[in-house]
């Protein structure tokens, strides 16, 4: 099970840092959020993997760390609403500089 | 009673204040907006003075939220660098408010309320003791800075507005991953708990720390613009509006903080096989960040340009600086930081009004019209590059005899020194060229007939004068960060006020 989720992650954060390096917004975007994912699962699994386990202590002899958990909650939550706001904003580059490539310097230069 | 609530205080304040300034309040919001707005900041300034004195009177303050005491629930730890850092917010806060309040906030909807969320977001990151929540708090604040940077709108802005956003999402997935390696390696989140946890590592866990410290360290690089991670910082300062960009002058601090705390205390004196983990590093990139400022600076042909530059002088400074690792470097970093945040704020805003009052040149430095308040920007700008360059007798010259007489006698105390000699040289080159094309190279002809409002002056001129304050009690401020410095090299003894199971009680054991 750790060798699948380990090659899980480490194709997810390869996947996404090669769409992260391309030129166009979008990319970008869909690329963070691969990330975002990525980061999610690997969080997860800092508790250690345990299958059946309950994240309380005492009832079971196998427990899972509660604590990961609660962690990925958050960042799945702040990961959510920071690609919300990153795809408003890629379109509304996209918009008002008419191209969505990203480091575009010459066509904003000439339109001055 | 309620002074143990102080702890929290100044996060409540600015939290409730954007909340309720978010609320519709009828068909003219703005002047309400800007009442609670100029009340909150005045109460959290406040509020912060007095935490401040009471953490120097009493020692550290540890508010346990929630109640659940500190290994397992996230608690706040308000030590004398926390309050020196959130006061210093505070009063940075307060002037670039009233200044905004000049029709600044009219250029985009719902400043006031990212303002406060900004605030909140940076005293948190100050005052929390644990690293998920500061990753939260920075979560915060950078979720403001996004909203703030747009303020004002335009293609500019928007194009390093996507540049600033998409890096700090990459930032805060580094952030997650490396919080995770070090939560993975040592079960705990708590830092006090965490530096202890650290010391006891070996062999294999202690390598797996090692990553996730230096990915923590390139995180908190991305926020304090070290060097090669630093790209974004001048396009995004130059391009937002300049309330903004004074607000961003604490947010490179907030990232200086950050590797401040993590690598003193997690990874600090008594951190066995990783101590002193980053200091090699962070010598090597602040003397670099610092060379690189100093080229950016001399082909600055815009003055926030230049502004945006001499912070990043600022950060290698700053970070060459601590790197020494004694009482004396890190007091003297923080001397300089109170300095170069309030006149780098004060910078900004100025270079604000005389874009404004030159009209069509804006901050370019080229010739242009004489400005409405001509004398008057002449002589702020004359106070204020003083103060930045390092001359006498302001506090410019203080922060930088003290760095230079912290600096070691050895290969790379004469490396900081030459630095940051060569840096106060071409800064007073920089700012002589800028002020005789702005100031004294000016078209003939009537003068440009805008005048930006008195109360943005009278702003600008208290940040100024924080400078001379900073001079005239330079001893005071010293012997103050010398007690930061002591405390935050104490890593002994400083876990023990933190976790109530070390202090002998034993009752969560």
């Amino acid at each position: 099970m750790e060798a699948l989720f380990s090659v899980t992650v480490g194709v997810l954060t390869a996947c996404s840092v090669f769409l992260i390096l391309r030129g166009r917004s979008f990319p970008v975007v869909v690329g963070i959020t691969m990330l975002s994912y990525a980061v999610n699962l690997f969080l997860f699994s800092t508790g250690r993997l345990t299958i059946d386990g309950a994240p309380i202590l005492g009832t079971n002899t196998e427990y899972a760390d509660p604590l990961p958990q609660a962690l990925v909650l958050t960042a799945i939550v702040i990961g959510f609403a920071m690609t919300a706001y990153s795809v408003i904003l890629a379109v509304r580059t996209r918009g008002e500089i008419g191209t969505d490539e990203v480091n575009e310097q010459d066509s904003g230069e000439s339109s001055r | 009673m309620w002074q143990q609530h102080l702890a929290i205080l100044p996060i409540l304040i600015p939290l409730f204040t954007a909340l309720l300034q978010l609320l519709p309040w009828g068909d003219r919001p703005q002047p309400k907006r800007r009442a609670l707005g100029l009340a909150s900041s005045i109460l959290t300034l406040v509020f912060a003075a007095l935490l401040l004195f009471n953490v120097n009177q009493q020692g550290m303050m540890v508010y346990a939220l929630g109640d659940w005491p500190a290994p397992f629930g996230i608690v706040l730890v308000l030590d004398k660098l926390s309050a020196l850092m959130i006061l210093l917010t505070a009063v940075l806060a307060l002037p670039v408010l009233v200044y905004g309040c000049y029709a600044e906030d009219n250029l985009g909807s719902h400043f006031h309320a990212l303002f406060q969320f900004q605030v909140m977001g940076i005293i948190g990151a100050f005052a929390t003791g644990d690293l998920f929540n500061l990753f939260v708090f920075f979560e915060v604040l950078l979720i403001s800075s996004y909203g703030l940077m747009m303020h004002g709108g335009g293609k500019f802005r928007v194009r390093s507005t996507l540049h600033y956003v998409l890096l700090n999402l990459l930032g805060s997935a580094l952030f997650l991953i490396s919080v995770g390696t070090l939560y993975a390696t040592t079960g705990t989140l708590n830092m006090a708990d965490m530096a202890e946890k650290v010391a006891q590592l070996s062999g294999d866990e202690a390598a797996l720390a090692k990553a996730g410290g230096f990915m923590l360290l390139a995180v908190f690089g991305i926020k304090a613009a070290i060097l090669p991670l630093h790209f974004w910082l001048p396009q995004a300062y130059s391009t937002t509006t300049g309330v903004v960009a004074a607000l961003f002058a604490i947010m490179t601090k907030v990232g200086v903080y950050s590797i401040i705390r993590v690598y003193t205390l997690i990874f600090g004196p008594e951190a066995n096989e990783l101590t002193w983990l980053a200091a090699d590093w962070l010598w090597i990139l602040g003397i670099l960040t610092l060379i690189f400022g100093i080229i950016g600076m001399l082909g600055a042909r815009d003055f926030r340009l230049l502004v945006a530059y001499l912070v990043i002088v600022s950060v290698g400074t700053l970070l060459a600086t601590y790197s020494f690792s004694s009482v004396a470097g890190i007091s003297t970093a923080l001397f300089y930081l109170i300095h170069s945040t309030v006149i780098t704020g004060a910078l900004f805003l100025l270079a604000d009004v005389m874009a404004f009052e030159r009209g069509k040149t804006a901050s370019r430095i080229v010739t242009g019209k004489r400005m409405a308040n001509h004398n008057t920007y002449a002589i702020m700008f004359l106070v204020a590059s003083i103060a930045i360059i390092g001359l006498p007798p302001l506090s410019g010259f203080a922060g930088k005899l003290m760095i230079l007489e912290a600096a070691p006698v050895s290969t790379s105390g004469f490396w900081l020194w030459g630095t940051m000699l060569v840096a106060t040289l071409v800064m007073l080159i920089m700012m002589s060229r800028t002020g005789s094309k702005m100031i004294w190279h000016t078209l003939q002809g009537k003068p440009n007939d805008q005048s930006a409002p008195m109360g943005k002056r009278v702003a600008i001129g208290v940040l100024l004068s924080l400078s001379l304050f900073l001079t005239i009690f330079a001893n005071p401020v010293r012997d103050y960060t010398d007690a930061v410095a002591e405390q935050l090299l104490d890593t002994e003894t400083y876990p023990n006020n933190i976790i109530p199971s070390r202090n002998g009680e034993g009752q969560y054991e």
